[in-house]
């Protein structure tokens, strides 16, 4: 039953089920029937509990569910180091072509000349675009391109017998990644502070930097959305003491054709092709993490490389790598995405990506422009592609950040990435994309003003926000006490 | 082509209000030793139809399974794909969202996911399960390193695929957890081979169901084993339509199932759609690693769903999180869900029966071929091995040319195997055909003629 309109109270599919109802549709066996006696001590003794369903009662359902998500396609999402910018559908037809699917990893090099092709002119992109000079495209996210750089890092001291260097220098305003990454391969984390502009304490750094220093890892622009000013001297200072330098590619969308982490000083730097290069979100991946690296490093990256033989002038895959790291994943990494970007890069060309950059940089610091007038900027001047807002000046009314962003959902927006960085207070961070109009950051604003009059005049509408939304605000604390996380018969 | 709707205009009013002349000075931070000051070399911008053209004759440049007849397997299946999945996961409210952070605006994904954490647990008769990770070879590196906490060495076998074993050797690396590798005895796994390597250091012990033969373990006696030992079972599966004839690794004891979910998500891409699935017991549940969805309700008190458990994830505990993962797999959970439920109880078995029947008739037929030998003699599901009287990779070119994609050379793994010589791996799935069948057998019954 409708709840309100088209919105449905929709159950959850297994209260859907009838015994007896199927949507599926197998071949037939046609072979002669075979004796399955060896199988018999294996057998499940009851099948899987999954629903019994028609197939318009599936269709149904996935559709109804889908229409209580918010997504680009609905409606502007200045959701913060995520560059929510449209997806092109050219992308979504490529990536559909007959030709690319139904290939399976094992079948003879021979018959995937097309997709290897493919990813060996990708990567070389990614190079000219990062600065490098090797890509590999096996890591599935950001988070794994992180850990397959820095154990690129790792390969590389090890090889040089450097086993003193344990520590990995994050500074705080850092991706939790970051961190988690460092720990994850096996390093100590040696967190440093930032200057209250956000930008990399020298002072800090100088006092971190010893021969037990493996690498940094810092986004540049950093995680306040300022470009750090000093990357010259931090590079020279990191190299000095023997350690790497790391690039955390989230927030590439604001350099592309600028300047390049490879000519800035990095060593290593992983991208997000879910985000700078227009590859769908998809509810939280599969995304793609490539990882670039200096020409030093590319005896140590994962296995296998997509190589191109001149003399036959075909593309082949190496397995023969032995001071590898090793892998990140079976087989070359979510190629479907990357057959996404490399359409995105075909379309814009060079110059289309320094214009993408551009006009990012341009569309936030509009934005950072007209909200600072009624929000809290804590850093002031010019940013990159995102900012950060705070709602300092709305202290005495007892409004939160997470109030604000609840009331922004009313207005069918989505709302800014919150709390993070950690080293901002209430942190609301915004990041509009190259691909959103004026006319749409004009509204948003307009709405935002308005929230921020709220908060003045009728605080409890917004402390009690969202409410026009599918579901009212969320018990979150419910959730982590009495936890439900998978649907049970009762009987 | 390039998406960006600002008009000169609008870039002039948004210059005016920045307070700066042009788009230029909102780069002078970036120190000028640093820029580049060429173009990029990149290739200039293309038209959509271009772009379209340009990459349909690439695509072309493949030959795929709509025209060869596979007999692959080894880590990657080709099953039945409902064509209402495809479509369903491109609905846009679907692909162009992100990770569902504000609940009140996401509760399609958070649904949707919760019913995938369902179909997981009911597949494989475990508790719990999380929302995914890459692939089935980082859940098993992430589920020994949710049992090594304490004691830092796990035990896999060479029946484990090969790939996963390196990609577990590449993150235990970083965990500090030492890899023992036991040999395989005839094609499986029994406790003889764990129990000269078990130890108190032991975590946990690995197997994976179907293994990489095809054939099939005692799961309870190796559960009984490791508990016995004080260390966890996790089971590794790389195809999951077995669960719609074996029982259930939850059911024999399993404490960890770490999965390769790709044979429901959509059709082979050369690499991917990959999707890693986990599943544990109840206890363990916070020793799971990324998202995880919950069932709460809302200030009205109505249903609702919500990411929930993140005080295990990176951007709350940052060094001290439980992985490092952030962006899963999430379309292609979506689509397994849908997978899952568009076969519901009844599909999913009449998929794994015909397989396994479908495999059996063609094991037997390939048996009847001069020349060609069975390597085990272990009950197995839809994957087996057989040994050639001549070279595989010659043996598959021959069989390439008649448009048949011929089991998986062993030697592709550069001496793992080498008491393995001349051995294909064949995978037989219910969109095999008795003709294709039969076909296969008399094309090799002549290549190993001639």
């Amino acid at each position: 039953m409708a709840k309100q309109g088209l919105y449905y109270d929709e159950p959850i599919i297994f209260e859907k089920s009838i015994p007896g109802r199927k949507a599926y549709s197998l071949p037939q066996n046609d072979c002669p029937a075979q004796d399955l006696s060896s199988l018999a001590p294996y057998r499940r003794k009851e099948a899987a509990g999954l629903p019994e369903i028609s197939e318009l009662e599936v269709v149904r359902h996935f559709t109804r569910i889908s229409t209580k998500n918010f997504s680009v396609d609905a409606g502007f999402y200045p959701l913060g180091s995520c560059t929510m910018k449209y997806n092109p559908r050219l992308n979504e037809a490529v990536a559909k072509l007959d030709g690319f699917n139904g290939i399976h990893p094992y079948q003879p090099i021979s018959t995937m000349q097309g997709s290897l092709e493919l990813m060996f002119e990708l990567a070389k992109d990614l190079a000219e675009i990062t600065g490098m000079d090797e890509v590999t495209l096996q890591p599935a996210a950001g988070a794994h391109g992180e850990l397959c750089g820095i154990k690129l890092i790792q390969a590389f001291h090890e090889k040089n017998g450097d086993t003193k260097r344990k520590k990995v220098i994050i500074p705080d305003s850092g991706h939790g990644t970051n961190p988690a990454t460092a720990a994850v391969a096996g390093f100590e984390v040696y967190q440093i502070k930032s200057t209250p502009e956000g930008f990399v304490d020298l002072e800090e750094l100088k006092n971190a930097c010893d021969d037990t220093v493996a690498a940094i890892m810092l986004t540049n622009p950093n995680t306040l959305g300022m470009f750090e000013k000093d990357i010259v001297e931090i590079a020279k200072m990191v190299h000095d003491v023997g350690g790497l330098l790391y690039y955390d590619g989230a927030n590439t969308n604001a350099i592309m054709g600028y300047v390049r982490p490879g000519d800035m000083g990095f060593d290593v730097v992983h991208l997000n092709l879910h985000k700078t290069f227009a590859t769908p979100h998809g509810g939280g991946g599969p995304g793609a993490g490539p990882v670039g690296v200096k020409a030093f490093l590319k005896p140590f990256l994962p296995k296998p490389l997509i190589c191109y033989n001149e003399k036959t002038a075909s593309y082949y895959l190496e397995y023969d790598c032995p001071d590898s790291l090793g892998r990140m994943k079976t087989f070359c990494g979510n190629f479907a995405v990357l057959v996404r970007a490399y359409a995105y890069i075909r379309a814009l060309g060079g110059k289309g990506l320094k214009n993408a950059s551009e006009l990012a940089v341009l569309n936030a610091n509009y934005m950072k422009s007209c909200i600072s007038e009624f929000l809290n900027a804590p850093q002031a001047g010019t940013c990159m592609h995102e900012f950060i807002v705070n709602p300092a000046n709305l202290k005495d009314q007892g409004v939160h950040t997470s109030d604000i962003a609840k009331r922004i959902i009313d207005f069918g927006y989505h709302p800014p990435t919150i709390y993070f960085p950690l080293i901002v207070e209430e942190a609301m961070m915004f990041e509009p994309t190259e691909t959103e109009s004026k006319e749409t950051m004009d509204d948003f604003i307009r709405v935002l003003a308005a929230i921020v009059d709220e908060c003045r005049t009728n605080p409890e509408i917004v402390k009690t926000a969202p409410h026009n939304a599918p579901i009212d605000r969320i018990d979150d604390v419910k959730a982590c006490r009495e936890l439900n996380i998978r649907w049970e018969k009762t009987e | 082509m390039n998406y960006l709707p600002a008009t000169d205009q609008d870039i002039k009013e948004m210059l005016e209000k920045i307070g700066v002349s042009s788009t230029e000075e909102l780069f002078k931070h970036v120190p000028s030793e640093v820029r580049l000051k060429r173009p990029l070399n990149i290739h200039a911008g293309l038209s959509e139809y271009e772009v379209l053209r340009k990459m349909t004759t690439l695509s072309k440049k493949n030959k795929t399974t709509s025209e060869l007849v596979s007999f692959l397997g080894a880590g990657a299946y080709q099953h039945y794909q409902p064509l209402l999945v495809g479509q369903l996961i491109s609905r846009s409210e679907f692909f162009t969202a992100y990770t569902p952070y504000q609940a009140e605006i996401s509760q399609g994904t958070l649904q949707a996911i919760y019913e995938y954490q369902t179909c997981v647990c009911e597949i494989f008769g475990m508790d719990v399960a999380n929302a995914s990770v890459y692939d089935g070879s980082v859940a098993l590196a992430e589920a020994i390193n949710m049992a090594t906490d304490k004691k830092h060495e796990v035990i896999l076998t060479t029946a484990l695929n090969p790939e996963y074993t390196k990609v577990v050797e590449t993150y235990c690396h970083g965990y500090g957890v030492k890899v023992n590798i036991a040999k395989h005895k005839n094609g499986l796994s029994p406790v003889e081979v764990y129990e000269p390597l078990m130890s108190k250091n032991v975590g946990a012990i690995v197997v994976q169901y179907p293994n990489f033969f095809g054939n099939i373990d005692d799961i309870k006696a190796l559960a009984d084993f490791a508990h016995a030992n004080g260390a966890l079972l996790i089971v590794a599966t790389s195809d999951v339509a077995a669960m719609g004839l074996l029982e259930a690794p939850g059911k024999l004891g399993a404490d960890i199932v770490a999965a390769e979910g790709m044979s429901f998500v959509g059709p082979l891409q050369l690499s991917g759609p990959s999707l890693g699935m986990m599943a544990t017991t109840n206890k363990l549940v916070r020793k799971l690693p990324g998202r995880i969805i919950g069932k709460t309700i809302d200030s009205s008190g109505n249903p609702a769903f919500v990411l929930t458990l993140q005080a295990r994830e990176q951007h709350i505990r940052r060094e001290k999180a439980s992985s490092n993962i952030c962006s899963n797999q999430g379309l292609n959970a979506l689509a397994a869900c849908i997978t899952m439920v568009t076969l519901g109880k009844q599909g999913l078995q009449v998929m794994a029966e015909r397989s396994a029947q479908k495999a059996h008739y063609c094991y037997q037929q390939l048996l009847t071929i001069p020349g060609i030998e069975p390597v085990f003699d272990a009950p197995f599901f839809d994957e087996f091995l057989i040994k050639l009287p001549k070279d595989v990779s010659y043996v598959n070119k021959c069989l390439l040319d008649e448009g048949i994609l011929g089991g998986c050379c062993l030697d592709r793994f550069l001496g793992y195997y080498p008491e393995l010589d001349n051995v294909a791996l064949y995978c037989v799935t219910e969109l095999r055909t008795k003709s294709e069948i039969d076909n296969l057998v008399n094309k090799l019954g002549v290549i190993l003629r001639g």
